[in-house]
């Protein structure tokens, strides 16, 4: 294994043993793995299986199922766009218009411009203050698209 | 003294130090709408200020009021002074009300937003005249706003643990069982049980018996679940534990989504404390009673929080209804007994044990008795959330405390109930909240999601963005939903790109019954709601749309945006090194595989 390799399997064994949480299931090692690398390696995949006495095909159902996993390294900023039906009403479609094109993007996924990544949300809980975007884990409300493109300028300045 | 008078006492001095102690009492609101309009930033400016004047105060960081459009909030409490709360502040402005107010002991005006306690402030009103104030009537968000979650003696000072003491103390299970039951409290969850009769099912075998308290909340447009937790955890907590007693369950689970950071600190942090205390653990209050309580996060999926699916995540598996019976009560999770209530359900319970049934049945109307937490929200003045008494009309909600639609524009339509429930007309504002009422009206109160539309909002838009929902979150197990919805966006987004065939009314008529009565699970029973109801509503935007191609709104004109993931997904997604064929054999490493 080369340095990367050795690196890569003890942070997912890290975060598949110590655990913050009593219960320990599939998904639990999952959502660790994915708290700690940003994805799913498939190595993290054959590293559950043996630990929670399950076939590999159980562990990829449970992946493949819950919306938040990803299989690939993401960029190193996410921003979460709400579409739900109150932010929708408020506006939502232009700030998503506005981010894929400022991005080069068609729809969700790893930008080329820059290094950032464009998820959807179905909703972030902070409806009253819509539209909600997420950059990075930090919540910001009333977004307007003028608000959003300087916003995001800054990644791609940074990083293009 | 028993170990209640004892924490209770240190309480009550420690509360008396911080209201009435020397140095003043800061609290900022920073439950997810206040951080989303810039608490953090604030809390930020008012700690440097402080510092770089040497004051000294007590800073908290406290929950939500309900009038989430003033957030962040500031409030301070001055020895001797009523509280002042501060509206919309933004750091620019701390340095002068810190200022103003804590130097020079004057009452700046701007941001004010109101005053509580005695000893009035002339020019400032009271902070109860604020509609979204005044209206509400606080027992599962009593402490929403003023206490810390991090505080457990806050909880205790202002009430707290009085439920359970007297619960454990004086009362046996049964007791308690039957003072629920008679508060005629009902599961908030959606399905509007009775939650005593429900506790009595749980079957009373030996070894663990499990109480799960749903708040995967993935409802669009419903934030009360998350802000309960992240304003008040320990009311849940206890009400938990209360559950626990009744039903002689040995572990409480709370069932969060990933990535509500807000609400999984607290209630993480609020456990933490509970134990250090000993209202958790072994023996509580003295007793025989040992219960448990932990936190386990689920996956992003909506099916999740559908009581049997929600089972499985906890297990660790896909999130996917099972049938029934069995029932939870008497084969649940990991197989043991399992009750499984909603965050509000519980938060209710404290209250009903220390005030009594009699006063809680007194709140309400018929037999929805106690108050609904609304979270009310789109095109509307003041969007919060709010606890109000049931029995109070939509109308009450959006025009009373809402502020009715901003703009000049008129309400066009209204979407209760989360994405299944479907949508509403403008004439449903004579509609009382009232769990029958609204359902022979063909609305669910269900998750208290109130979501505002105005005129120039569009039937169809809005009705593919619910389908979009539903169609995204379909779990997949069982095929009317997951091709039903499929089929029915299609169908959605012909209309609405004005490219409808013939007969498309007629196909989403047939689609949608057959889902009604043949998914599994109440997401594919109801996942034709929005469009059925949008139709009888609003049937001539449809045929606009249909027959004329127009949009009357132009909402259709734009990027539409529907993301779409049918579970199982494609395999496209494994990485190229994973063959899908292999992945069909079983694992030889699996026993008895």
């Amino acid at each position: 294994m080369t340095d990367g390799e050795v690196n890569l399997h003890q942070q997912l064994i890290s975060a598949i043993e110590h655990q913050k949480r009593p219960t320990v299931t599939v998904l639990s090692c999952l959502l660790s793995v994915q708290d700690s690398m940003g994805y799913i390696p498939s190595e993290a995949i054959d590293l559950i299986a043996t630990k929670m006495d399950a076939t590999i095909n159980e562990v990829w159902g449970v992946a493949s199922f819950y919306t938040n996993f990803r299989f690939s390294p993401p960029k190193s900023s996410t921003i979460e766009i709400c579409w739900g039906p109150t932010c929708h009403i408020l506006g939502a479609t232009k700030l998503l218009e506005t981010a894929q094109r400022e991005l080069a993007l068609e729809t969700e996924g790893d930008s080329q411009k820059g290094d950032i990544t464009l998820k959807y949300n179905t909703c972030l809980g902070a409806c009253a203050q819509g539209p909600v975007i997420n950059i990075n884990h930090k919540i910001i409300g009333s977004m307007t698209p003028e608000k959003i493109s300087p916003i995001l300028s800054e990644f791609l300045e940074d990083n293009s | 003294m028993t170990t209640y008078e004892i924490l209770k006492s240190e309480a009550d001095e420690r509360q008396e130090k911080l209201s009435n102690g020397d140095k003043p009492w800061i609290r900022i609101g920073t439950e997810v709408h206040g951080r989303a309009a810039g608490a953090i930033d604030v809390l930020e400016a008012i700690e440097e200020e402080l510092s770089s004047k040497n004051i000294a105060a007590n800073v908290q960081k406290v929950g939500s009021l309900g009038i989430s459009y003033a957030e962040p909030i500031v409030d301070i409490k001055k020895p001797g002074m009523p509280r002042l709360f501060f509206a919309n502040v933004e750091p620019s402005d701390i340095p002068s009300i810190i200022d103003s107010y804590l130097i020079k002991d004057e009452v700046p005006m701007k941001n004010i937003l109101g005053s509580l306690g005695e000893n009035k402030i002339s020019g400032v009103s009271d902070i109860n005249e604020i509609p979204g104030i005044k209206y509400q009537q606080r027992i599962a968000l009593r402490n929403s706003g003023h206490n810390s979650p991090d505080d457990i003696y806050q909880y205790l000072a202002t009430g707290g643990y009085e439920g359970l003491n007297k619960a454990i103390t004086n009362m046996d299970p049964s007791d308690v069982i039957k003072e629920v039951t008679d508060s005629g409290l009902r599961g908030r969850g959606g399905a509007a049980f009775s939650t005593g009769i429900k506790w009595s099912f749980m079957v009373r075998s030996q070894g663990p018996k499990y109480i799960l308290c749903n708040c995967e909340e993935g409802d669009p447009g419903a934030y009360n679940d998350k802000g309960i937790l992240e304003s008040d955890p320990y009311t849940l907590i206890e009400g938990l534990t209360i559950a626990g007693y009744a039903t002689g369950a040995t572990n409480g689970i709370v069932f969060i989504r990933h990535g509500n950071n807000g609400p999984i600190e607290n209630t993480e942090k609020a456990i933490a404390n509970a134990y250090e205390v000993g209202l958790l653990g072994k023996n509580i209050f003295e007793s025989d009673f040992s219960f448990d309580i932990e936190v386990v996060l689920t996956g992003e999926s909506y099916v999740s929080g559908e009581e049997t699916a929600l089972m499985d995540a906890v297990e660790g598996k896909r999130a996917q209804p099972r049938p029934r019976p069995p029932f939870p009560a008497a084969f649940g999770v990991w197989g043991h007994p399992t009750t499984i209530n909603n965050v509000k359900t519980l938060s209710y319970t404290p209250e009903i044990i220390r005030r009594g049934a009699k006063w809680f049945s007194s709140i309400g109307v018929n037999k929805s008795t106690g108050t609904a937490i609304a979270c009310i929200n789109g095109n509307i003045r003041y969007p919060g959330m709010y606890e109000v008494p049931m029995g109070v009309t939509l109308g009450h909600l959006v025009n009373d405390i809402g502020g009715g639609i901003p703009d000049g524009k008129k309400l066009k339509m209204l979407q209760t109930g989360g994405p299944l429930g479907g949508v509403l007309g403008p004439d449903s504002l004579e509609i009382h909240i009232d769990f029958d009422e609204m359902r022979e009206a063909g609305a669910i109160f269900g998750s208290g999601g109130i979501i505002v539309a105005d005129n120039d909002t569009c039937a169809v838009d809005i009705t593919r963005v619910l389908v979009s929902f539903c169609q995204y979150e379909s779990c997949g197990k069982c095929f009317p939903c997951r091709l039903g919805m499929e089929h029915l966006l299609e169908i959605i987004e012909r209309i609405a790109k004005f490219k409808n065939h013939d007969g498309d009314l007629e196909m989403m008529m047939k689609i949608g019954t057959s889902m009604e009565g043949a998914s599994l699970c109440g997401h594919g029973q109801l996942g034709f709601g929005p469009i059925r109801s949008a139709l009888k509503h609003f049937e001539s935007d449809f045929l606009s749309h249909m027959e004329d191609k127009i949009c009357p709104t132009g909402s259709c004109l734009g990027t539409k945006i529907s993301p779409k993931n049918t579970r199982p997904y494609s395999w496209d997604f494994l990485p190229p090194n994973l063959d899908p064929v292999n992945l069909q054999m079983d694992n030889p490493r699996k026993k008895n595989g």
